[in-house]
């Protein structure tokens, strides 16, 4: 009996108030000036956020303890319209050079804003292996800390 | 905070996420699910359909006992968190960006 299950890309669509220029730049060069903290992962706190601006260019987080977290890299650099990071991290936490999930954000000229249509895919890819499916449940940083981060977004929200 | 999210709002009840990581360790009926929880066996039928409903959980019927289990892969859960992680996300930016553009105006105006 099979119990996979083939999760639906995270789509998200918002209009800003500033021009595709600036909504783009502030993605990308600005990115550690909103990325949010509380969801980091690694072992040791965030201190910036990293995107580097070009095809290729790297994905990471500076971390307190010198560390550097990666996540992933830029599959397509097309300011101001398209940006296309690969998200590398596995369901276990864990980055996996090998592992290919897609976040796309497009900018579209709106009024005098921007609309902003973003799109998380290929999410089925971080079950394609069944070792990373153990590896989820068994890992201390998994499956466990999975729960624990719903519990402190209940915990906000209630 | 409103969530559009059927997955991310059934694991917001602390039981429902006890009920998570037992079913983790490997499928079981209801009555091996309650054990040593602090809620009744229907409660805990009540918690499997919730999860179920919001895609988190499935079940099959073995001669009398019906076995639920999680979906081995958690995917249902990683894409319940990734939705509502981008949420946040996405606001941040978003304020950020306005925030950028305002700044920008003031800055031109005469």
């Amino acid at each position: 009996m099979s119990l996979a299950i083939k999760p639906a890309p995270v789509k998200k669509t918002l209009v800003v108030a500033a021009s595709p220029q600036t909504a783009f730049e502030v993605f990308t060069t600005g990115f550690d000036r909103w990325w949010p903290r509380s969801h980091s992962i690694g072992d040791s706190p965030l201190k910036t956020a990293v995107l580097e601006g070009r095809q290729g260019g790297r994905w990471y987080g500076l971390l307190e303890n010198g560390a550097e977290a990666e996540w992933g890299d830029v599959l397509a650099w097309d300011p101001p319209n398209r940006l296309l990071l690969a998200w590398r991290i596995d369901a276990g936490w864990k980055y996996d050079p090998a592992l290919l999930t897609e976040v796309e954000v497009l900018f579209t000229p709106e009024g005098s804003g921007t609309r902003v249509n973003f799109e998380h895919r290929l999410l089925g890819n971080m079950g394609a292996e069944g070792e990373g499916a153990r590896a989820m449940f068994d890992s201390e940083g998994g499956w466990g800390t999975l729960l624990q981060m719903f519990a402190a977004e209940a915990a906000k929200a209630s | 905070m409103a969530y559009g999210n059927a997955a991310f709002a059934a694991l917001s009840d602390p039981t429902r996420r006890q009920v998570m990581e037992r079913l983790a360790a490997g499928p079981r009926a209801v009555g091996d699910i309650a054990v040593g929880l602090p809620v009744s066996r229907p409660a805990v039928s009540q918690h499997l359909k919730v999860l179920k409903e919001a895609g988190l959980v499935s079940d099959r019927q073995e001669g009398a006992r019906r076995i639920y289990a999680i979906d081995p892969k958690g995917l249902g859960a990683m894409r319940a968190w990734l939705d509502q992680f981008w949420d946040v996300a996405l606001t941040a930016f978003a304020a950020e960006a306005e925030r950028v553009a305002a700044n920008d105006e003031k800055e031109d105006a005469p």
